[in-house]
């Protein structure tokens, strides 16, 4: 049985400027991440794994260097990865991706039961967070967003129970198998790769699908399949920041405020 | 021979079997650990085992000076040797005594047994009146084993006196009146006494010396005294390289990484253990342990002792292991907590007198934590990831390493073009506070008109944190990418900014063949001061102490330079703190600890910042940007930040330089 760990190969977005004329992402230069999210969602299929003996399949759509973060991924523990990658890929909006990704999820499934697919809640640098429940119902799975804790997974009755993680409070879901879920970062903290995985990592094999053997119709996908259109990128006018609390008065309640804002947006954890 | 020599022969013969056969199940052991070369430099060794053991400076030093009370039975039992090697070779051939020699001889060694038994019973007298009235702390002071083994030597002394003085009296001993203490005791105990009585008073006595002789060498393999086996070996063995930097590793598939059973440790780590004396030295000067945290080293050198004892019969028979080497507290394992405690500060292995190497069995077992096991303190998660990602701890963009010196007229290293590099750190590249040091330093240098360039964007951190972590792995890569960077630019001569970077440029990577010209910026300023290259007019910083950091003073010996510069810059000599020199006490934020949260025991840089504060000063200089950050926190916990400053060493002479 396979739980998929859905990733992505992201820049650095800690180290990407603005260029101040354009007002567009200089990428050059910047090294990639595996998506801060993904590591909690691959963490997550690798704890069902070490639970109850599933297989992990990590896989990733996006140009062949991505190859890099699927390299960590078996250095983390996955059992097989998958690079997605086609000319015909590229481009893509998150209805496009979540079709290849759904595509790949299936052809996985011909060989494997699948049990799970399991996405970040979104990615640092489309920050859409659609890619998920896309991948959700163009498979029809039923899909379980937000996700900060897995109770338990029941594969004879094909039932799981997990937590979401609302605004302000939290929602116990029992749901059927198979699912797609969105993970929070707080579901777990992710591991480090060990020397002997790394080193045995470095000649495992990443399984490269393009669209020969996809076969996916080319006007559903890339940029051809993706309705959605850039018409400028630009950073948001920042606007004089808002101020919190009294700092001068009660510098505790103010850091407590700021502390829960910082919470709220996910930058930091607490 | 008469019977009774029989009986003793038979005595002798299974004590000495018994003997050999402990010793053999003892030292086979050994061979279970894991190679490693400590031949060559034989003179030298010979050299240490001279000075060492024998002239006893392992056990004789100011800070200890009880220490020559175990000179003083040392010397005494090597003459005893003699003496007793008489007395098991007599017991069994009648006719093979001392006696037998001419006069003069025989007389000087009568004399001299007799002076040695007596002062070897003060000794043990001493010993064990310390150990019941003034049990010093860093000890077990009063431990089961320790009077086991005080009991048998006086008992062996006085047995000495009982059978000698029976045999003096019975008028057999032609020597006597060369035995002072025999020879009084005889005239004042027993002239009144019967002859028979006598007799039987000199055999009582004869056979507790030899029982108690035979129990003393077969206790010996048993107890903190096997010391007296193993310390002569251990000091002739000992680290000749003068770097206690921890070994390279060889990540090929199929090998272990680091320490995570006993036979993991290498035989030489092995005999180490073997060879504790139990004086609790290290201990006493443990930063950890004297702030109250679970790391003891001398309880971790005894713990892989016990772990040896215990586990490698087993794995010597192919059976699995029973004791797991780190694991929850019980006697021979060693806890994670213990392990994560350590600030690599190497005051245990300045001060231990058998040159057991503590902190680096620490760092193996930290290897295997996070290489193996990836088992670590949660903060450290973050810190690898930066480190592995971003190339400095705190994840900051590398392209900002240069940004101290924006505005100021700084070279990027370019050979033939600029001599010197100066590699900053991370510290000086990123800290707040340490930018400005760095900025002393470039201040200085030109000052002084030398020739000097940074790399900027391209310089990594140097990896000393990830090392002493035990992430041998990413510092591999890390060392790797900043020897390509010196190769490529041409770097030959480099002077560093924090003594850690210093350590692993000179010593960690000159493992990877590379020999760089190294020189931390306190001994370079020093240097130029000394040559007359920088104008300086005493400034006056009120009373200045100076805190010794531990890779400067203790891994590269470096105590003079910066007292030297303090003094060249101020008029007047540093105020020196308690423990200073090789005893200076850690800042707390070596080996990594910098990037841990410290919640158990009092915090160390609270004790060290407590310990300068006694000294009232205005200043206390430092020469780590590690060392500067635990002090500022320090005073400002103490709320002593408003009437002291902690300034850089580069800072005090900037202080002085003549405009
Ligand atoms: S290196 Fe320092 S902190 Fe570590 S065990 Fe030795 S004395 Fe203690
Ligand atoms: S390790 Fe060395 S310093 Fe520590 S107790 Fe043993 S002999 Fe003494």
């Amino acid at each position: 049985m396979l739980v998929v760990a859905c990733i992505k190969q992201v820049p650095d977005t800690t180290q990407v400027k603005i260029d101040p004329v354009t007002g567009t992402l200089i990428r050059e230069g910047v090294p990639f991440i595996m998506n801060p999210f993904d590591t909690h969602a691959l963490e997550e299929a690798l704890r069902l794994k070490d639970k109850y003996g599933f297989r992990v399949a990590a896989i990733t759509m996006g140009p062949p260097n991505s190859t890099l973060t699927l390299r960590k991924a078996l250095s983390l523990g996955a059992d097989e990865v998958v690079l997605l990658s086609d000319r015909a890929f590229g481009g893509a909006d998150t209805l496009a991706t979540s079709r290849v990704l759904a595509e790949a999820v299936k052809k996985l499934g011909e060989k494997e039961e699948v049990v799970m697919v399991i996405c970040g809640k979104q990615t640092i640098d489309g920050d859409t967070a659609q890619v998920g429940p896309g991948i959700a119902t163009r498979l029809r799975y039923p899909q379980l967003t937000l996700v900060d804790q897995i109770k338990s997974v029941d594969v004879n009755t094909k039932k799981m129970i997990a937590r979401r993680k609302l605004e302000g409070h939290h929602e116990i879901v029992e749901v059927k198998l198979p699912v797609v879920i969105t993970v929070v970062r707080e579901i777990n903290k992710p591991r480090y790769p060990t020397v002997p995985m790394r080193l045995s990592s470095e000649d495992m094999p990443v399984t490269t699908w393009d669209n020969k053997t996809m076969h996916l119709d080319e006007t559903t996908i890339g940029l051809k399949g993706s309705p959605t259109r850039v018409n400028r990128i630009f950073s948001p006018e920042r606007v004089k920041g808002e101020i919190i609390g009294d700092g001068l008065k009660n510098p505790e309640e103010a850091a407590a405020l700021l502390a829960n804002k910082l919470v709220e947006r996910d930058i930091i954890h607490l | 021979m008469e019977i009774s020599n029989w009986i003793f022969l038979a005595i002798l013969a299974v004590a000495l079997i018994a003997f050999v056969w402990s010793c053999r199940n003892k030292f086979r052991l050994l061979a279970l650990g894991k190679p490693e070369d400590r031949s060559g430099s034989g003179l030298k060794r010979v050299w240490n085992v001279f000075v060492y053991p024998l002239l006893q400076r392992c056990a004789v030093n100011p800070f200890y000076r009880f220490g020559i009370n175990h000179a003083i039975l040392f010397w005494c039992f090597l003459v005893l040797l003699l003496a007793n090697g008489e007395f098991l070779i007599h017991g069994v051939l009648p006719g093979a005594t001392f006696a037998a020699m001419p006069n003069g001889l025989y007389f000087t060694l009568a004399f001299a047994f007799d002076i040695v038994s007596i002062l070897a019973l003060l000794a043990v007298l001493l010993a064990v009146s310390r150990r019941l009235f003034f049990p010093p702390k860093y000890i077990q002071a009063r431990s089961k084993d320790a009077f086991i083994i005080l009991g048998m030597i006086a008992t062996l002394m006085i047995a000495f006196f009982g059978s000698h003085s029976a045999e003096i009296a019975l008028g057999e001993v032609t020597a006597a009146k060369y035995m002072p203490v025999s020879n009084w005791i005889a005239n004042t105990f027993m002239g009144a006494t019967a002859e028979s009585t006598l007799e039987i008073v000199k055999n009582v006595f004869w056979w507790l010396h030899a029982i108690v002789l035979l129990s003393f060498l077969n206790y010996l393999p048993y107890s903190k005294h096997m010391h007296i086996l193993t310390s002569i070996p251990n000091v002739y063995l000992r680290n000749l390289t003068g770097s206690t930097s921890p070994k390279r590793e060889e990540f090929k598939k199929g090998n272990t990484f680091g320490v995570g059973k006993v036979n993991d440790f290498t035989w030489k780590n092995l005999l180490d253990a073997y060879s504790c004396t139990e004086c609790g030295r290290c201990s006493d000067n443990c930063p950890a342990t004297k702030t109250d945290k679970p790391l003891n080293p001398r309880l971790v050198i005894h713990d892989i002792k016990v772990n040896l004892l215990k586990n490698g019969p087993q794995i010597v028979d192919g059976k699995p292991v029973m004791l797991p080497l780190i694991a929850p507290h019980h006697e021979g394992s060693i806890e994670e907590d213990v392990i994560w405690d350590c600030t690599t500060c190497g005051a245990c292995v300045a001060v231990c007198p058998v040159f057991i190497e503590q902190f680096p069995r620490i760092i193996d077992m930290r290897r295997h934590l996070v290489e193996t096991e990836g088992k670590f303190p949660e903060e450290l998660l973050g810190f690898f990831e930066n480190m592995e990602q971003r190339s400095n701890p705190w994840g900051i963009t590398p392209g900002d390493r240069a940004k101290w010196a924006t505005g100021l007229d700084v070279k990027m290293f370019e050979a033939g073009k600029t001599e010197y590099l100066l590699y900053v750190g991370c510290f000086g590249s990123f800290d707040a506070r340490a930018k400005h040091v760095t900025v002393a330093i470039a201040r200085v240098l030109d000052a002084a008109g030398v020739s000097w360039g940074i790399l900027g964007k391209d310089e990594k951190c140097c990896g000393d944190s990830l090392r002493r972590l035990g992430n041998e792995y990413i510092f591999e890569q890390m060392a790797k990418d900043n020897l390509k960077t010196f190769q490529a630019k041409g770097v030959t001569k480099i002077i560093t900014e924090c003594p850690h970077c210093f350590t692993a440029l000179k010593d960690d990577y000159a493992q990877y063949g590379v020999k760089l010209e190294v020189i931390h910026h306190t001994e370079f300023i020093n240097n130029l001061i000394k040559e007359g290259k920088l104008k300086l007019n005493p400034a006056d910083l009120g009373k200045t102490v100076f805190h010794d950091s531990c890779y400067l003073g203790r891994y590269n010996n470096i105590y003079q330079a910066p007292r030297e510069t303090v003094k060249a810059a101020t008029g007047k000599a540093v105020v020196e703190m308690d423990r200073n020199l090789e005893r200076g006490f850690c800042c707390g934020a070596g080996g990594g600890r910098m990037w841990l949260e410290e919640s158990r025991g009092k915090r160390i840089n609270i004790e060290r910042t407590e310990e300068a504060l006694k000294k009232q000063p205005r200043t206390i200089c430092v020469s780590c940007p590690y060392c500067m950050t635990m002090f500022e926190d320090g005073l400002k916990d103490k709320n002593a930040d408003k009437d002291v400053q902690v300034l850089d060493i580069a800072e005090v002479v900037v202080k002085a330089l003549k405009k």
